[in-house]
């Protein structure tokens, strides 16, 4: 039985997996770390230039908060693939990976998850956007300090506005850490 | 619980890590145990087992090539046992281990940077319960917190176990777990009943015990 996560958010929804550590080829193997590898498979059709971007973003996240020097020569593998998509695919991604991470058991230095935010026509700021929108951002939000871990900004905005949907996103990353404790909570009750 | 102003030495088990001189880490999500005085450890539901020394684990055979045995235990290489190291091997007396055998081994250098190693003794020569067994019987996988509930000195899965059949039980801490009972149909249930203790409360699992001691499993 594999660590796996299944993360769903509003209608968006996407399973995590992840194998390691293992075996890794000479070619691929980092003499100090461990090597992570992630793949994403669209809900149809194979994995183009977009999922290679999205998984670039994921795993330098990943590579931020676990530990990789205490498992060198060694791979780490984290599978996500998307059920359904309805806005919010990267943050969604984020958030199953470090569940599937968690539950492997992989030694994090802290925990990450993603929020969309977006600001409209009107100039509203919102989280988890589903419609147009005129700018479009993912920030992956780490747990210790609420620090912006990394960012992905599609459209126009100004800077003020970049600094008030990263204060948005932090806040409403709190909602999301409280959702993990809760999981975990569940998870172990039986143990407690 | 425990005064953290008095300048005592605190013992970290896995899930925890020192960063710099005074600062904690917990890396891994769980439940935070204590043992007193001062043993602190994060249990999980990990499956993926890390080798470290002193641990003692059930590994297969894999490779038998001139002095040296390779070993599978499930971590993410295979860890070397030499042909000397069970009881009373010497050049002329080597031990009778074939290809695709369980062992009962320890560690005595498991670390990220070397390759791990095994033995079959003691450092006094002697095998103490190491060494080649499993004709017959089931090898199977459980979580590693399950396995130190096994392994703990007044468990209470193996005394409500004790109550049921009598069967030989060898606890990996790699997460293995082989048993033999005088029946097939006997060391399945085993199998399942231990498979399933950890998603049960102890009333659950106490409860399934009975059942399957009344023969209704």
């Amino acid at each position: 039985m594999s660590p796996r996560a299944s993360f769903v958010q509003g209608d968006t929804s996407v399973m995590a997996a992840v194998y390691g550590p293992a075996e890794v080829k000479v070619s691929k193997e980092i003499y100090d770390r461990a090597t992570l590898e992630v793949l994403i498979q669209p809900k149809v059709g194979l994995p183009s230039v977009r999922e290679r971007s999205q998984e670039q973003c994921v795993r330098e996240t990943c590579e931020a908060s676990l530990l990789l020097s205490l498992h060198p020569r060694s791979s780490l593998t984290l599978v996500l693939q998307l059920i359904h998509d309805d806005g919010s695919r990267l943050a969604c991604f984020l958030n199953a990976a470090c569940m599937a991470l968690m539950d492997a058991g992989l030694p994090m230095s802290c925990l990450f998850c993603g929020v969309t935010c977006a600001i409209n026509a009107d100039s509203e700021i919102i989280t988890d956007p589903t419609a147009e929108s005129r700018a479009l951002m993912t920030f992956a939000i780490d747990s210790k300090e609420q620090r912006v871990m990394m960012s992905y900004t599609k459209g126009s905005f100004s800077v003020h506005e970049l600094q008030q949907c990263i204060a948005v996103s932090q806040k409403a990353s709190e909602n999301i850490f409280q959702f993990y404790r809760d999981s975990v909570r569940r998870r172990y009750s039986k143990n407690l | 619980m425990f005064s953290p102003l008095k300048p005592e030495k605190v013992l970290l088990g896995p899930g925890l890590k020192r960063r710099g001189d005074r600062k904690l880490l917990v890396v891994k999500s769980g439940v935070l145990r204590h043992k007193q005085p001062h043993v602190f450890w994060v249990e999980n539901h990990q499956r993926r087992y890390v080798p470290a020394k002193g641990e003692t684990i059930i590994g297969i055979i894999t490779v038998k090539s001139g002095d040296v045995f390779k070993l599978d235990f499930g971590g993410s290489e295979q860890a070397s046992l030499s042909y000397l190291a069970f009881e009373g091997a010497t050049k002329r007396n080597r031990p009778n281990v074939q290809v695709g055998d369980l062992v009962f081994a320890q560690f005595i250098v498991a670390n990220q940077h070397m390759e791990p190693e095994l033995v079959c003794v003691d450092s006094a020569g002697r095998a103490n319960g190491l060494g080649v067994f499993g004709a017959g019987g089931l090898l199977f996988s459980v979580s590693l917190g399950l396995v130190r509930r096994l392994l703990r000195p007044r468990s209470d899965v193996v005394s409500d176990l004790q109550k049921l059949f009598p069967c030989e039980l060898v606890v990996g801490m790699n997460g293995r777990l082989w048993v033999k009972a005088s029946s097939v149909q006997q060391t399945l249930i085993i199998c399942n009943l231990l498979q399933s203790c950890e998603t049960m409360t102890t009333a659950q699992r106490q409860q399934l015990f009975r059942r399957a001691a009344q023969g209704v499993l």
